[in-house]
């Protein structure tokens, strides 16, 4: 359907002219406009934004839409500089093309820092071109002519559409230096603009990868390893081959396939499949987790991260030594739509479509695993119903393709929730131990961290506040390779050490006997006025945050009976700072409110980024709270919702959202707000309830505290 | 495999499949209506919600069998033209993000309007706690069914 839309497109360009602007692949961020005749020859795709004779103006949004609203944030920048009016704007999702889009990818909150610059110079090149053709038309100059709405507009107030300029327009001349609008100009940037999804989301209409459809299409899905660590023996399909719907059953790589014509057979066919597994070796459980933690903690080998000063001399001379150790347990990303891809494999040839956030790494990937040319595999991105990371890996894109060149017939794997669950690729268990000594004045003299993961890879971020603020630093981690698949999982790392670092903190401004928020103060003036080594972090953008929240929140003067706890996080590119209130109910705590404050520069749309901040938030207190992947025998305890507890609409608090609006270029958004949460609920229960917690999830470490939300 | 009549969104459909199939994959996977989703099988996250004869209904936990004679909506058929009060106050309020769990949220909140035109907080919250939002949209949810309620007084 979507091909369909984009042939008329191109043709309706073709017939009755238009202008088309694109990329260069120079690998500049300059935009080019694309002639007509080279269009016939290539994809649409390749176009980043068209504007035909009927003024219908057309975006394609290249990077993958997980529902961080960068299909509507990008089309909104480009439309900003291109002057047009958002309504007569279409969005498209556009295809794999690294020839003409970089990074084509949705990962790190790294789109809109990325890409800000490159989508304000297309829309900027295309409404130099359209004025350039006017000052023609016109025989004027091009500086004495305005735009807006998608009109030129001369000095006697005359206006002439975009569309009856377009064919002048694609022979104008494109200067090296496009001029941008300046941020006081801005008529669409920082309004609130819904998503551009919503008309076909609310009907149904949405085809997100499970939705995907192709005629002569078969259904299949896997059977995997009952734990991590083992592999398959043999299987007996006589029974499941039996069932109405169901094509066959083959198997390859320790996994068995069953092939059907839709997926209840298949469903059924499961049920009734006799698979037996080998244990190659001692499966993982979390006895034997503990035991690692335990052991490597003490006795690592720890990689040293960062060293800064003496921390052996400033905790001999410390006054005071606080000390404390976190845990996290593993978490499953659980997206609502779970995974899932169609995949066509030809002989030379691939086609896949469908949900993931690297459709790059998906089609090299493939061509590697299928030995098929990679110019010969295209990836067709559709709707995805979540991602928080878990799409960053194409297991799945791999295991469609690999099923579809086995039985030589298109084929869409499904995932169901217990696949899902089980399946891997989690946020990686992580443990930390914390040291830092004060002197007699309360001063921050020495801070440690040791940082011990399960596949976490480096479980620190060595760079990011407190250090810099602090004279003796020694950051160490090591890590245990594990059976157990990880990968990133929103705000990777960060979204489990920030709650750990920022309840440390909390800790340690109590033993000094400081305000909280006067400590951080107190150290980011160090950080400005005399810096230890290398920081990532701007300690003023850092300080506004915390000054703007404490005021919101009345930090200090809250009134008697709420608890306030303190939280902020520099992650992404964005700062946060977060405030959490809770208060005491018949002798049991309750989370009455977050506050919010957000640096990310910028805000592109400020309902996009408010969904960002509330998801973030609610992400992270459900998982704070609730998050739990317990093992045994290799496999996880919790395969499906019924024991997986997330976060549900009776247990939000209210959140009050607010942006610092400094000019600065902007970051992202996707994951920033996640990291402070954790921080600021188990600092504003320390307050209400006088004890602090170690451990995720909160609610099975303090009775009281479980029914908080 | 047996032939069953089904009547959805106002529509006679005639489907060949086994008595067991639940609705959610009858919609899905035989007569392509895939607005209605599959998110856990096991009726914990709403993301299939349908009504049955106007009720609130899990489709992956409902066989085929018991929607005969009964009438089927989905949120492909919940209004003619994308306009019913829930689809607009979602889309006024910007309610999406991933978009994915939605279609159900909205069938639980039409069926709650249609029963209760005037819910308070606590109605509100009893119906839509039984669906999962990933993305945690719950704020704008609670605020559109606000919305809804008014719109559908006009």
């Amino acid at each position: 359907m979507k091909n369909n839309r984009r042939d008329f497109l191109k043709n309706m360009l073709l017939t009755s002219g238009g202008l088309v602007i694109g990329f260069n692949s120079l690998g500049n961020s300059n935009a080019e406009i694309i002639s007509l005749e080279n269009l016939k020859d290539e994809l649409l795709s390749n176009a980043f934004l068209t504007i035909n004779s009927n003024n219908i103006i057309t975006i394609f949004s290249p990077n993958p839409e997980i529902g961080q609203g960068i299909k509507t944030a990008f089309a909104v920048i480009v439309a900003e500089e291109l002057d047009v009016d958002w309504e007569k704007v279409v969005v498209e999702q556009a295809d794999l093309d690294i020839k003409r889009f970089e990074r084509q990818l949705t990962g790190g909150s790294g789109a809109i820092k990325h890409s800000w610059e490159r989508l304000r110079k297309a829309g900027a090149t295309g409404r130099y071109a359209l004025m350039a053709s006017a000052a023609k038309k016109w025989n004027v100059s091009a500086a004495s002519l305005k735009t807006d709405k998608g009109f030129v507009i001369n000095a006697k107030g005359e206006k002439i559409s975009y569309g009856d300029l377009v064919k002048e327009a694609v022979s104008v001349e494109i200067p090296k230096e496009i001029p941008l609008k300046s941020n006081k100009e801005f008529k669409l940037i920082g309004q609130t603009i819904k998503s551009v999804d919503n008309k076909t989301v609310l009907t149904g209409k949405a085809k997100y990868g499970m939705d995907y459809k192709q005629a002569g299409m078969l259904y299949a899905q896997i059977v995997r390893p009952q734990g991590f660590g083992q592999t398959l023996k043999d299987f007996d399909a006589i029974e499941a081959k039996k069932i109405d719907g169901v094509i066959d059953v083959i198997s390859f790589k320790d996994k068995v396939a069953i092939i059907g014509k839709s997926n209840w057979p298949i469903m059924k066919a499961r049920k009734v499949l006799t698979i037996n597994w080998t244990n190659t070796k001692e499966l993982e459980s979390d006895t034997k987790h503990n035991q690692i933690f335990t052991d490597m903690m003490k006795n690592g080998p720890f990689e040293v991260r960062r060293k800064d000063g003496d921390i052996e001399k400033a905790f001999a001379e410390a006054h005071k030594i606080i000390e404390a150790e976190y845990q996290c347990p593993f978490l499953s990303h659980s997206p609502m739509e779970p995974m899932n891809f169609f995949a066509d494999v030809k002989t030379d040839s691939a086609k896949l479509v469908g949900p993931t956030q690297t459709p790059q790494s998906a089609q090299n990937q493939v061509a590697k695993l299928l030995n098929i040319p990679v110019e010969n595999i295209t990836v067709e991105l559709t709707k995805m119903g979540g991602g928080f990371g878990r799409r960053l890996n194409n297991d799945y894109a791999l295991e469609a393709a690999e099923v579809s060149s086995l039985i030589k017939a298109p084929v869409k794997l499904m995932w169901t929730r217990e696949d899902d669950m089980s399946g891997g690729i989690y946020r990686p268990a992580v443990r930390y131990k914390f040291k830092a000594s004060i002197d007699k004045a309360g001063n921050v003299t020495g801070f440690a961290l040791k940082g011990v993961g399960l596949n976490a890879g480096n479980s620190t971020r060595q760079d990011n506040f407190p250090v810099g603020a602090i004279d003796n630093v020694l950051i160490e981690s090591a890590d245990y390779k594990s059976d157990i698949t990880t990968g990133p999982w929103r705000a990777p790392i960060t979204n489990f050490l920030a709650y750990a670092e920022q309840a440390f903190i909390d800790e340690i401004a109590f033993a000094a006997g400081k305000d909280p928020v006067k400590l951080r103060l107190e150290l980011l003036k160090k950080a400005i006025e005399k810096p230890v080594g290398k920081i990532t972090y701007e300690p003023a953008r850092f300080e506004k945050v915390i000054t703007t929240v404490a005021e919101r929140a009345k930090w200090g003067s809250a009134k008697k009976g709420l608890h306030q706890g303190f939280s902020v996080y520099f992650s992404h590119n964005s700062y946060v700072a977060q405030i959490a209130e809770v208060e005491m109910k018949k002798g049991k705590p309750t989370l009455k409110k977050v506050f919010a404050v957000t640096d990310c520069g910028i805000v592109i749309n400020q309902s996009g980024a408010r969904n960002q901040i509330y998801g973030a938030i609610v992400d992270g207190l459900g998982h704070a709270m609730y998050g739990n992947l317990n093992f045994e025998n290799g496999a996880p305890k919790q395969t499906n919702f019924d024991q997986y507890r997330l976060i549900r609409f009776n247990e939000v608090p209210e959140i009050d959202a607010y942006f610092v609006d400094n000019g600065i270029d902007p970051t992202g958004l996707g994951e920033p707000a996640l990291p402070p949460t954790g921080g600021a609920l188990a600092n504003a229960i320390f307050k209400a309830t006088g004890k602090r917690i170690y451990k995720q999830p909160f609610a099975m470490e303090d009775e009281k505290v479980a029914d908080i939300l | 495999m047996s032939e069953y009549s089904l009547s959805i969104n106002g529509k006679k459909l005639k489907v060949d499949v086994s008595e067991d199939t639940p609705l959610l994959w009858v919609l899905r996977d035989t007569l392509d209506l895939t607005g209605t989703k599959y998110g856990c099988g096991m009726a914990q996250c709403g993301a299939c919600t349908i009504h049955i004869d106007g009720m609130p209904t899990r489709s992956c936990v409902t066989p085929v069998t018991l929607a005969i004679g009964k009438e089927i909506t989905t949120i492909e058929g919940l209004s003619e033209n994308g306009d019913h009060p829930v689809q607009q106050a979602w889309d006024t309020l910007d309610v999406p993000q991933c978009g994915f769990c939605q279609s159900g949220q909205m069938m639980t909140a039409a069926a709650l309007l249609k029963e209760n035109p005037n819910p308070d907080e606590e109605e509100i919250s009893m119906a839509m706690s039984a669906h999962i939002c990933r993305c945690g949209t719950y704020h704008r949810i609670n605020e559109a069914v606000k919305l809804a309620a008014k719109l559908q007084k006009r």
